[in-house]
């Protein structure tokens, strides 16, 4: 059974590309670059959302797929002087790969202990890069805005290090995997997922291979997270171990919670406001990162649907 | 030094390690194998009881015994408290729910690590330790004070069992995780069970912060590992397994210790992290736990 998005849910999604594009020939440079960071960072969420919102699988990992793009496209950048849809490939196949290799062991776990398990790996990973600091540079990492020569398409040449090249490369990465995650959410494939994330057992029960499923719901979401980080590194020039840390496990889950878990427009709402509320609170004080334990908290406790998720309980119950 | 002492050494090392982390590990176990949730925040505990101690200690500067009895005995009671009141006003009002938990839990690592980087700093602290003195073996000398927190900790560790398996309050603990319910129809306070094992958990591990301050620095980003390992020894021991996670951090600690001592502290972890993933590959429920859990 195939179901379609509707009229009106295929034009508001579209209003978010539409405005997201217009909005660049308005903003001041400063909300420009922020803006830029800020649609990367929601397809890194969009990317987590596949797993936990749709499938429901809370992974505390996803750091090592961010991570296997910043540094599958920026290693290969630095060390072998890829060019840069090279880099993006190299950025994605190292997500989906990792993704991959780790979905096959810690699917193998359920519940509590798949989320301790990605959580060991994603720290394992990290250690990894810091042992290996000679080739990538471990926490001071490596800028590569030398190494990485413009992207000539035809007679055209863009150069990095322009903003508007920034804008509209994140935007093409966020419209992408927005639309990759819908046509998921829509396809034969994404309703098996949801099944699994409302019964299991009952999915299986009825003749699927929620196993394979899973792993599936897990490569695509750690090859869009890879791309999120290679992205990333070829448009803010650095590739460095903190993008491994546990931080950048916790915040796709922070983003696809504030936005709403499960819902298609979450993700970027979310990312949107937490970075300006940590931006903001960066300048007031030095332990700004308070403001996410005490979101965590506040979300937990009051508003466990988020943003987008309240609002279709409220009012717009047709939204995805 | 030959491969011989190097051996034993690494052997003193992976125990003192081993020690400290069932410690630990087992406020963990404690937690889950009771209430069914797990406590990210738990190292954040093992933190504050580091940090109480060096603010123990400036506090009475000058008499280093005093300064690390009053750390021993309130530490461990102050983050007990920090412990009920997270219980009372934030898993208490979720109902324990397994995933809005965990979420709730990372909120509280921030909280705590970043009140404690606003109260404390963000540079790490030496203790100085209550005793000092060097036990010489034929080939080096070892530090005292290390054999002594293996000591504490074994103590620790012995007295917690038996609190669980000879005590009134153990046999109320092991009746709610067995059956919640049933155990609520007995008579049974779950609800006052469940704020004292989350207690005891975050005790346990403020322990472990307060004894081991002395040989490692305080800092106020100091909890991630001992979260780390502590997981590592509560899967392969099997979650909720008393006896199990005993026997893993055994494991795992002089493992640790040994890989140490020869390699690098950083390929040890990857290692053992490794190993984790090999024993979930053959037994999903950990080395020591059922089969179907």
């Amino acid at each position: 059974m195939r179901q379609r998005p509707s009229g009106k849910i295929l034009a508001l999604h579209a209003g978010i590309i539409v405005v997201l594009l217009v909005a660049q020939l308005f903003l001041p440079p400063y909300h420009h670059t922020n803006l830029a960071r800020i649609m990367v960072f929601a397809s890194f969420a969009v990317g987590y959302n596949v797993l936990m919102g749709y499938t429901g699988l809370l992974s505390l990992g996803h750091a090592m797929f961010f991570a296997a793009g910043v540094y599958g496209a920026g290693l290969t950048v630095f060390h072998l002087h890829f060019g840069a849809i090279e880099a993006f490939g190299a950025g994605v196949l190292s997500g989906l790969a990792l993704a991959t290799a780790i979905g096959l062991v810690a699917l193998r776990t359920t519940g509590v202990s798949f989320l301790i398990v990605t959580l060991m790996f994603a720290q394992a990973a990290f250690l990894t890069t810091l042992h290996f600091n000679q080739i990538t540079g471990g926490d001071q990492g490596l800028v590569i805005s030398s190494e990485l020569a413009s992207l000539r398409i035809g007679s055209f040449e863009f150069s990095f290090a322009d903003p508007a090249v920034k804008y509209n490369a994140a935007l093409l990465l966020f419209a992408v995997s927005f639309a990759v995650s819908m046509a998921l959410v829509y396809s034969p494939v994404g309703r098996v997922l949801i099944a699994i994330r409302e019964n299991e057992a009952r999915t299986r029960m009825l003749g699927y291979n929620t196993y394979k499923y899973k792993l599936l719901s897990m490569i695509i979401s750690g090859a869009i997270s890879g791309a999120a980080g290679a992205m990333y590194a070829l448009l803010f020039s650095y590739v460095g171990s903190t993008f491994a840390s546990i931080q950048y496990s916790i915040f796709p889950l922070l983003w696809t919670l504030v936005g709403g878990v499960g819902t298609l427009m979450g993700p970027i709402l979310g990312t949107g406001l937490m970075f300006y509320v940590v931006d903001v609170s960066s300048g007031l004080t030095h332990s700004h990162l308070i403001v996410v334990g005490i979101v965590l908290v506040v979300l937990v406790l009051w508003f466990p649907r988020g943003i987008v998720g309240t609002v279709r309980e409220r009012w717009f119950p047709w939204l995805p | 030094m030959s491969l011989g002492p190097h051996l034993f050494l690494a052997l003193l090392e992976g125990t003192v390690t081993a020690l400290v982390l069932a410690l630990t590990a087992l406020g963990l176990s404690l937690v889950f194998g009771v209430m069914r949730i797990v406590n990210i925040a738990h190292g954040e505990f093992f933190m504050l009881g580091a940090v109480l101690a060096w603010w123990f200690a400036s506090l009475v500067s000058g008499w280093p015994v005093v300064g690390f009895l009053l750390a021993l005995i309130l530490g461990p009671l102050i983050v007990g408290g920090v412990a009920v009141a997270a219980d009372w006003l934030i898993l208490r009002r979720i109902d324990y729910d397994p995933e809005s938990t965990i979420v709730a839990t990372i909120g509280l690592l921030y909280i705590i690590q970043q009140v404690v980087l606003t109260l404390y700093g963000g540079d790490a602290k030496a203790v100085e330790a209550p005793i000092y003195f060097r036990v010489s073996f034929p080939w080096f000398g070892y530090s005292g004070y290390k054999l002594i927190v293996a000591g504490a900790s074994a103590l620790l560790l012995v007295t917690t069992w038996i609190a669980i398996t000879r005590t009134e309050i153990g046999l109320q603990m092991r009746a709610t995780q067995l059956d919640e319910e049933m155990a609520q129809a007995f008579g049974v306070p779950v609800r006052r069970v469940y704020a004292a094992v989350f207690a005891l958990g975050a005790m346990l591990a403020a322990v472990a912060g307060v004894l081991v301050v002395p040989i490692q620095q305080a800092h106020y980003l100091m909890g991630g590992d001992p979260l780390l390992l502590s997981f590592i020894v509560v899967i392969i021991g099997g979650l909720g397994n008393l006896r199990g996670t005993l026997v893993a951090a055994l494991i795992i600690g002089i493992t640790d210790g040994i890989i140490s001592v020869f390699f690098s502290p950083t390929l040890a972890k990857v290692l053992a992290t490794l190993l984790v993933a090999l024993v979930l590959v053959i037994r999903p429920g950990g080395l020591f736990g059922d089969e179907d859990s």
